[in-house]
């Protein structure tokens, strides 16, 4: 296997802590080898809607990175997913857009060839390790657990950046990567609905209702936790929920758990080695039904 | 909208800045099925932002009127209506197109403006203090650089440069 640089984007490295050590303690039992560039900046996702040509070359500028170091790129973002993928293809197609590209980024001693490949690490478990795999490996089985999947937008849309990963209106991915470690993934109504992050800082109010409808659904279906794999979906679900309570005078406690926690638990790992004692939304309950 | 709008008044030369940027290609293909906003998160919400009403706006030269409005902020960018509009106009695109037309006229929401200083100092949308890298430390993890210098040659090289919003 290509050696994969980790992409952490902005929200991870401080607000995430918990995903990237579950993220890298998993790739470290199954030898995903992941390669750490410091360098890396913002993917360019929130300059897309300010100023198209400066995310483009952003995001040019983060492959190239990775090319330079001989990496593939792994996301672990949905949107970093979305925007790295979907700037790819753009330079791969078009040699103007590439050549206008690699006009500026020699100004900064660079150039992007366009040999990377662009991955989400769920992506990259199902690929390069895969569902049969990963269940050989499970030691530790979730049965007693009922999980609810939140994919994410970016994770799946737009679906030509994609080619044929997964379907938009019926996604199967998370739910068999959760299946396989014992649990049930349950079927909801809001399955497919957005977390609203996009917009926390351009209206915190429309953003809060449009979480608390996810929320609201998830409580009614009486599952353990949310599962999800994207750190802008958590701030909502998890690091808002408390805002959410309070504005909406409700109650939830809802654990928020991010997809490579609950593949540690499964194969395992300690769940502080996993992050959990950094979940806001306190999973003890999760951890009592496994008794660890 | 309760008030007539007076066609001979409108701007017919944003709906073709809109056509010839990148992006914004496909929007006269809208038939005005209206799946765009049957199927938006916001719009079931919030009753400002309507997806087949900006399409609209756009098409009859409502250049103020959408600039200048709050709603042009307010897609999510989940790309729902991108997936389920049957003529592929791309409205996920169409607002990027429609937002970046507002800020080079000077409009941009402070929260974007925020961002666009704070990814020019840092590199990041959120500012890697030591205490984060002490953290990190801590846990385990790498310490993350607090300042990315290729940022500032970037905005130069594009072209966005430091611009006070106009309201």
């Amino acid at each position: 296997m290509n050696p994969y640089a980790l992409f952490l984007g902005c929200t991870i490295p401080v607000r995430a802590q918990n995903y990237e050590l579950a993220t890298r303690k998993i790739a470290a039992v199954l030898n995903i080898p992941l390669l750490d560039i410091d360098n890396f900046t913002c993917c360019g996702f929130p300059i897309d809607s300010v100023h198209h040509k400066t995310s483009l070359l952003m995001a040019a500028r983060n492959l190239a990175l990775a090319e330079q170091n001989n990496a593939n790129l792994c996301t672990i973002c949905t949107a970093c997913t979305g925007m790295l993928t979907e700037t790819n293809l753009v330079l791969r197609d078009s040699a103007t857009q590439r050549d206008e590209v690699n006009q500026k980024l020699r100004e900064l001693g660079m150039e992007y060839r366009g040999t990377v490949e662009v991955k989400h690490f769920v992506r990259l478990l199902i690929e390069e390790v895969g569902f049969k795999a990963l269940q050989e490996k499970i030691t530790r089985p979730l049965n007693a657990l009922r999980f609810a999947p939140h994919y994410g937008c970016h994770y799946l849309k737009p679906t030509a950046i994609y080619s044929g990963f997964d379907s938009d209106e019926n996604p199967q991915t998370l739910d068999q990567l959760i299946t396989l470690t014992g649990a049930e993934s349950i079927s909801y109504e809001e399955k497919l609905s957005c977390c609203g992050g996009a917009l926390l800082a351009i209206d915190e109010g429309l953003a809060l209702k449009i979480s608390k409808k996810k929320l609201d659904n998830l409580i009614a279906n009486r599952v353990d936790a949310i599962v999800l794999i994207c750190p802008f979906c958590s701030i909502m679900y998890e690091s808002n929920q408390r805002k959410i309570e309070s504005t909406f005078q409700t109650e939830y406690h809802l654990p928020v758990l991010y997809y490579p926690q609950i593949l540690g638990l499964a194969l395992g790992i300690e769940p502080k080695e996993l992050g959990f004692n950094q979940n806001r939304v306190r999973p003890t309950a999760v951890l009592e039904k496994l008794g660890v | 909208m309760s008030s007539i709008i007076y066609l001979d008044k409108k701007n017919l030369a944003f709906k073709n800045l809109v056509l010839s940027t990148p992006g914004g290609e496909n929007i006269l293909r809208c038939f005005a099925c209206g799946a765009c906003s049957a199927a938006c998160p916001v719009r079931e919400i919030d009753e400002r932002y309507n997806p087949r009403r900006i399409i609209r706006m756009v098409l009859l030269g409502m250049k103020d009127e959408v600039l200048r409005s709050d709603f042009v902020w307010l897609c999510a960018s989940c790309y729902t209506c991108t997936e389920r509009c049957p003529q592929d106009v791309h409205l996920t695109t169409i607002m990027r197109v429609l937002k970046n037309i507002a800020v080079s006229e000077g409009i941009i929401h402070p929260a974007y403006q925020t961002q666009v200083e704070t990814i020019r100092k840092h590199g990041k949308i959120y500012e890697i203090e030591d205490f984060d890298n002490k953290k990190r430390g801590r846990l385990g993890l790498p310490p993350l650089e607090k300042q990315n210098p290729d940022m500032v040659r970037i905005f130069e090289l594009t072209g966005l440069t430091k611009r006070e919003p106009k309201d």
